[in-house]
């Protein structure tokens, strides 16, 4: 028997409904896997070659997502769309406390963007492309993460 | 049908890849108010390790099974477009850029034993024996490392910041984004030349 979504709080759904339902994400992963090694966008090569000013493909990329990702808000916008339930929208305007984090943490990882040819997109697309070594890139990455994680109280945000 | 496949077996261009990654944003945002971006799985699988860290007590179930999917989901797209729709093609690069990579040793060339995905990424890094070397452990480790540090740090990724946030308009991912380019430029056109022993800047 099929119960009206709204009317649940989030999440609080039977275990096989809650498998059903996250099809559509192992579905929009794998397009997107499909994108990032079909497209190049994995390669270390066309990172490297971005970074270089030596092509327009990853600049096209990003731009052309930028362009289609900010016209498709604005047409939900535009034709009210509200998530269901009452929920509020997912995308917020984002914490600015003294907005250190964003050029710091930003500068940080493309630090990390250009001397790995990767970010964590990629990471995961190259552990699919067979590349065993993208599987230290991902735990290097994680340790990263927990890092960030045990000092953040004290980095400046 | 053979020429869709030849066609998809293909490089897809920006203007193909640049659109469909758009579009995951209001794909996501339709199906379930979920924003698009990939970092946050790494904090979702620190969650899931018994740490004391604040930062990773919560329910990664709840607010991040979702996302996993979509990552397991890229790596499997990933495997399939790498093994079902290989081009054999080396990426084609800037002549400039690329005759400068093989003067370090870094273009692979492509035999019939090169495993497909090697297209993708020079062997001089990516092997296991790179880490053996400084620019295999920049590559493989340091670089990783901080890829996954500076991502929570900024609250975001390319994913996050530069297409979501950017989308969104967000000023924040602005300056996130400003700063992976920052970064980036210093790292490739730098750091990594000089821990490479010279310059590859064309």
């Amino acid at each position: 028997m099929k119960t009206q979504g709204a009317m649940k709080p989030r999440d609080a759904v039977q275990p096989r409904h809650a498998l059903v339902s996250l099809l559509p994400y192992l579905a929009l992963g794998m397009l997107f896997g499909a994108v990032l090694v079909k497209a190049q966008v994995a390669s270390w090569y066309r990172i490297q070659e971005m970074f270089h000013f030596a092509s327009f493909h990853l600049y096209g990329v990003i731009l052309s997502a930028v362009l289609t990702a900010g016209l498709s808000l604005a047409l939900l916008r535009a034709i009210g769309w509200a998530p269901r339930g009452g929920e509020a929208s997912c995308l917020q305007p984002k914490a600015w406390d003294r907005g250190l984090r964003y050029g710091l943490g930003g500068v940080l990882f493309g630090l990390g963007w250009g001397l790995s040819g990767a970010c964590p997109g990629p990471m995961f697309a190259l552990l699919g492309a067979g590349i065993p070594s993208a599987f230290l890139m991902l735990l290097s990455a994680l340790a990263g993460t927990l890092a960030y994680g045990l000092l953040r109280s004290r980095l400046p945000h | 049908m053979d020429s869709l496949l030849e066609l998809l077996r293909q490089p897809w261009p920006w203007y193909v890849a640049g659109p469909l990654i758009g579009l995951l944003v209001p794909a996501l945002l339709v199906i379930g108010n979920r924003p698009f971006g990939v970092s946050a799985n790494l904090r979702h699988l620190c969650a899931m390790l018994p740490t004391r860290a604040d930062f990773f007590r919560y329910d990664w179930r709840r607010s991040g099974l979702w996302n996993l999917t979509f990552a397991a989901g890229i790596v499997l797209g990933a495997a399939l477009a790498t093994f079902l729709l290989p081009s054999g093609l080396p990426v084609q690069l800037d002549a400039g850029f690329q005759a400068q990579l093989e003067s370090y040793g870094l273009l692979t060339p492509l035999t019939e034993s090169t495993a497909p995905g090697f297209a993708l990424v020079p062997e001089a890094l990516f092997r296991w024996s790179a880490l053996s070397t400084l620019g295999g452990w920049l590559t493989l480790v340091v670089g990783s490392f901080l890829v996954g540090f500076g991502a929570r740090y900024a609250g975001g990724c390319t994913s996050g910041h530069a297409i979501t946030g950017l989308a969104d308009r967000q000023l924040a991912s602005l300056v996130a984004v400003l700063g992976f380019f920052a970064g980036g430029l210093l790292a490739s056109r730098w750091l990594l030349p000089w821990a490479l022993g010279g310059g590859f800047t064309p």
